[in-house]
């Protein structure tokens, strides 16, 4: 009951605060809303039993990908008001494909029953996810790791000043 | 209703999917697409944390959504470097303006 309760309050701020990224016409808005969607989904996650990845998109995504975000809207704009608008007709076209896109999937989705799996109990403890982390994942992390390498001098050289 | 499941999650991100495909498409901004891209990106995250927490059970789905966050964290960074460049080239951030390949 209780649970039920929080996860339509955390649904209902995420999607508000999505619609509220998709309607605003001005990207500074769009740039909090996010950070409402970004902070509901973190809250669905301590719901799913996922209290280090609820830590983790808070601090990565809320504290780190948003601030990027609002840093490169400072950075790129004369004004931060400045609008573009699409065309009347390109809006209608895009908000009818992606509500035939969302009736579709739910309704994919409403009528299937899934299999009968085993539910989590408890969230995973830290140990446990760092464990797996160098064990099951360890080439994924490796990978991840020279990812963030190269976009580290990747970013710095693109964004270097014109000689 | 009262009982929270599986698809009560996937709706909700086939939603917030929706909404993140729609800001793409519809932002004129740069960053306005950037930001969908992030809508999309934590739809998926939702499904995996949710498959992980009524179906399988272990922390599998957990460690992808690392794994994403890791990745948008990543485009995030190239993608304003791209677009500051963008902006340095042509004083404006309005996509439907970069539609030369030479100047």
């Amino acid at each position: 009951m209780l649970e039920a309760l929080a996860f339509y309050i955390f649904a209902a701020v995420t999607l508000v605060s999505a619609i509220g990224v998709v309607a605003s016409r001005n990207i500074v808005r769009s740039a909090v809303c996010l950070l409402g969607t970004l902070g509901g989904v973190a809250c669905l996650y301590f719901l799913l039993n996922a209290n280090l990845l609820a830590a983790i998109q808070l601090i990565v995504y809320a504290g780190g990908t948003l601030i990027l975000i609002v840093f490169g809207v400072m950075l790129t704009s004369k004004s931060p008001w400045v609008v573009f608008d699409p065309t009347r007709g390109q809006v209608v076209g895009a908000v009818i494909v992606s509500i035939l896109l969302a009736t579709g999937l739910c309704m994919l989705l409403v009528g299937n029953e899934w299999p009968a799996g085993t539910a989590m109990t408890a969230s995973p403890h830290v140990k446990d996810v760092g464990t797996m982390l160098l064990t099951d994942y360890l080439v994924p992390f490796e990978a991840a790791s020279v990812l963030l390498l190269v976009v580290m001098i990747g970013a710095a050289y693109l964004a270097r000043p014109e000689k | 209703m009262l009982t929270i499941g599986l698809n009560h999650y996937l709706v909700l991100s086939a939603i917030v999917f929706s909404l993140g495909i729609l800001c793409m498409v519809t932002k004129r901004n740069a960053l306005g697409i950037l930001i969908g891209v992030e809508l999309v990106l934590n739809a998926a995250n939702v499904n995996l944390v949710a498959f992980s927490r009524y179906q399988t059970g272990a922390a599998d789905g957990h460690m992808f959504a690392v794994f994403v966050i890791l990745l948008a964290a990543a485009e995030a960074a190239i993608g304003i470097a791209i677009f500051m460049n963008f902006y340095n080239t042509l004083q404006t951030i309005d996509v439907d303006r970069g539609d030369e390949l030479r100047n």
